[in-house]
């Protein structure tokens, strides 16, 4: 496992920034390493020694904990040092700052970062002015591509292949990277998506993204094979996106009685953290049949360390080309 | 529907001139009513070799070859309750609206608590069941509060029984707060209703801009303030892809866009009310504040620009705007005296003036208060149908009276067509098989 087993090199870019442009092959190239750590992350020595000596810095310009920890697990479980910074939002507020950010980690020859920014566009911004590998663990409402992986993940264990499968993704889909991560994925990998939401949860032309549009749920759900909800901010209530929580449990919480629209066996995900009672029933979301929302956060990690030892390993050589 | 009332047996209504407008119906003919529903209607019926052969055991309502037509549907009404019960109750509207054939009516959220809350809307429909008159569909608040910030619970509002959605007389300022609101109520796919008045530019106004304001002295409304609204709405409405309802059209400038509008197949429409095809701004005359309106009553050319929109169908509804204000709110110089005037007891006798006028024809007219309001809303009411509730009205089109203000029935007694004949007068309503209003006096030429 301290190697890169494949004879052609089946991730071919220096970054991570979002799911779009990704092929089926590499996709699958990094679910199938991600598969591979997970067997390992359930002993009692995860240590690894692949990424031995390299430096990741965890960049994390929007609060964080849940994913910026599972990267740094990552990366300690593969060996490497990892730094987190996490910066105040109010100093970077202008590109000008992001850039010297930027020039300022250069000097510190780190071998990856892993960025999350409130902005759509920052993280590309960054690692177009950095020389290390760039990881995006979330940018704005554009892509979240680890969430998306990880997401694929748990699917593929659970069903064997993504294809010919029926999404159900429920929500703010206005707002969510992990919306579009999820579309761009699941289309990519011949699934079909269907968006559920209140209209306006839902972005402009979004059909042209390959996507089916419903705003009754008990019609979108109709024989669905996953169903993926979104985290709703309450904060949304007061710029007029819907009017009570109540009344989105009422229309677009995932209940039983919503569910039962499903094929029986559907699985239910959730990005987290999940607002029980808002956008999913409490009793639904703790279903040990059902709900995955436990394991999303154990495949997280393994595709973490996928992504981190795919860039590390690939961008060796390259990186040290690079050098003056 | 209304459980308290015990249903009457087999009525028939015999050598009546048939007006169904939603089908063009118009012939002599007799209705069979069973219950609550009407079971039978057309020229044939209850027809023997010669004249009328009614079997036993049906009551028999001879109308003289007098109108039979579906019972009125106004759709845009205030009343007082809950709130403001000195100014009317649903009880006293119900029952100037059946005075006027009006069989249902849709209820403005003004009142106080706003309907903005599921109990409201429950409150209002359990209320006019025990009135037992007109048939009452209450609108629910866009806003919480009708404040123009916060959008109401309009989904659950819906299942609760709100048909449409509007902040009543208050305008939805904020372009963006209309956006959201167009956008979510479309998600359940509910009609909203704007009462198109741009807010700042009408700021202290009180009637149509123009000569006649500035004779008088009183500061104007611009035409501007309705056409700019009326071209924001239908800008958000085309924006969104949503459906929109804009209330009380006043001005000749405004039906232009509205027509425009449609023409591009925005999904947009309207409604007028009487006072607005039927009077203009010299009705207010010595500052005459039974007609301060909202809108305001405009010029003679607005006025006759509704009728050709009426009569070209940009115009889609005829309302009765009915609102009621207490005499000391009207008993007070022009510019504190509130807006609005009593419509539910005129609204037939002025709409008929489109048909005496030679505007539209007979069922035409009666169609602008009837189907047309219905299908807006989607409300089971405005056709002759076999099954449909028998809610009927039954019209002398051609007898003439008198608005007297202090005869009508109405709580309050605010209309600006105070003094003013008219020709076509009600005779009998039936709501659920069940006459509820039946003119008395003098005996019909």
């Amino acid at each position: 496992m301290t190697e890169n087993s494949y004879d052609i090199p089946s991730y071919l870019h220096r970054d991570l920034l979002g799911i779009e442009g990704l092929t089926p092959p590499e996709i699958s190239y990094l679910l199938d390493r991600s598969e591979s750590f997970i067997e390992h992350n359930r002993q009692a020595d995860k240590k690894l020694d692949i990424l031995h000596g390299r430096t990741v810095i965890n960049l994390f310009f929007e609060n964080s904990t849940r994913t910026s920890t599972s990267f740094e697990l990552a990366a300690l479980r593969l060996g490497a040092d990892v730094i987190n910074m996490a910066v105040a939002q109010s100093s970077v507020r202008k590109g000008e700052t992001l850039i010297d950010t930027a020039m300022t980690l250069n000097a510190m020859h780190p071998d990856i970062l892993v960025v999350r920014h409130s902005e759509s566009g920052a993280v590309k911004l960054l690692a177009e002015k950095v020389k290390c590998a760039v990881i995006s663990g979330g940018d704005g409402s554009h892509e979240h591509p680890t969430q998306a992986l990880l997401d694929a993940l748990t699917i593929r264990r659970r069903r064997g292949d993504l294809s010919a499968l029926t999404v159900a993704i429920c929500g703010d889909v206005l707002h969510s990277r992990v919306a579009r991560s999820n579309i761009h994925l699941l289309n990519t990998m011949g699934a079909r998506v269907r968006l559920i939401a209140p209209r306006t949860l839902l972005p402009s032309k979004i059909e042209a993204m390959g996507v089916e549009v419903f705003h009754d749920m008990v019609e979108g759900l109709k024989d669905c094979d996953i169903v993926m909800m979104l985290r709703l901010q309450k904060e949304r209530m007061a710029a007029n996106f819907f009017p009570s929580a109540r009344e989105y449990f009422h229309f677009f919480g995932l209940t039983y009685e919503k569910l039962a629209m499903t094929k029986p066996d559907a699985l239910i995900m959730h990005p987290g953290p999940m607002n029980r009672g808002v956008e999913i029933d409490t009793e639904v979301a703790d279903d040990y049949g059902r709900s995955v929302i436990r394991e999303q956060v154990e495949m997280g990690v393994a595709v973490r360390m996928a992504c981190l030892e795919t860039l590390g390993l690939r961008n060796k050589d390259e990186a040290q080309e690079r050098a003056p | 529907m209304r459980t308290d009332f015990t249903p009457p047996g087999k009525v028939t209504y015999i050598n009546a001139r048939l007006l169904d407008p939603a089908s063009g119906l118009d012939s002599r003919g007799a209705l069979l009513t069973d219950g609550r529903k009407i079971v039978d209607f057309g020229s044939k019926l209850m027809r023997g070799s010669d004249g009328w052969d009614v079997p036993s055991g049906i009551e028999i309502v001879d109308c003289a070859g007098l109108c039979l037509s579906p019972g009125f549907v106004d759709m845009r009404v205030q009343t007082g309750e809950p709130g403001f019960e000195h100014r009317g109750t649903l009880e006293t509207a119900g029952r100037a609206a059946t005075n006027g054939g009006i069989t249902t009516m849709v209820c403005l959220p003004n009142t106080n608590p706003v309907i903005d809350d599921m109990s409201v809307v429950e409150f209002v429909a359990r209320r006019a069941r025990k009135a037992g008159l007109t048939k009452v569909y209450p609108y629910g608040a866009i806003t919480k509060g009708t404040q123009g910030e916060e959008l109401a619970e309009m989904g659950l509002l819906s299942e609760a029984g709100a048909v449409a959605f509007t902040d009543g007389y208050k305008t939805i300022a904020s372009a963006k707060v209309m956006s959201q609101a167009l956008a979510y109520a479309s998600t359940f796919d509910l009609l909203l209703v704007n009462h198109p008045e741009e807010p700042v530019l009408a700021a202290g106004g009180t009637m149509n801009t123009g000569e006649t304001s500035t004779r008088l002295g009183l500061r104007g409304i611009p035409v501007m303030a309705e056409v700019i609204m009326v071209e924001r709405d239908i800008r958000l409405a085309e924006m969104r892809e949503t459906r929109l309802h804009l209330a009380h059209i006043s001005t000749g400038e405004a039906c232009r866009v509205i027509k425009q509008a449609k023409a591009r197949g925005v999904r947009v429409t309207c409604d007028t009310a009487p006072p607005y095809f039927a009077l203009n701004e010299t009705a207010i005359g010595d500052y005459r504040t039974f007609a301060k309106l909202s809108p305001p009553l405009r010029s003679e050319a607005d006025r006759l620009a509704i009728i050709e929109a009426i009569k070209d169908g940009t115009i889609d509804a005829i309302a009765s705007d009915h609102m009621p204000q207490d005499a000391e709110s009207k008993r007070v110089p022009f510019a504190q005296a509130a807006d609005g005037g009593v419509g539910l007891d005129t609204l037939f006798a002025l709409t008929l003036e489109l048909y005496h006028n030679e505007n539209l024809d007979m069922l035409g007219a009666i169609h602008m208060i009837t189907d047309k309001p219905a299908r807006l809303l989607n409300l089971p009411a405005g056709r002759l149908e076999v099954g449909r509730a028998a809610d009927l009205v039954l019209f002398d089109p051609d007898r003439g009276w008198k608005i007297d203000s202090g005869k009508l029935v109405s709580k309050s007694q605010n209309t600006p067509f105070d003094g003013r004949p008219v020709q076509g007068s009600v005779c009998r309503t039936v709501i659920d098989g069940r006459t509820v209003y039946e003119l008395s006096g003098p005996s019909r030429s």
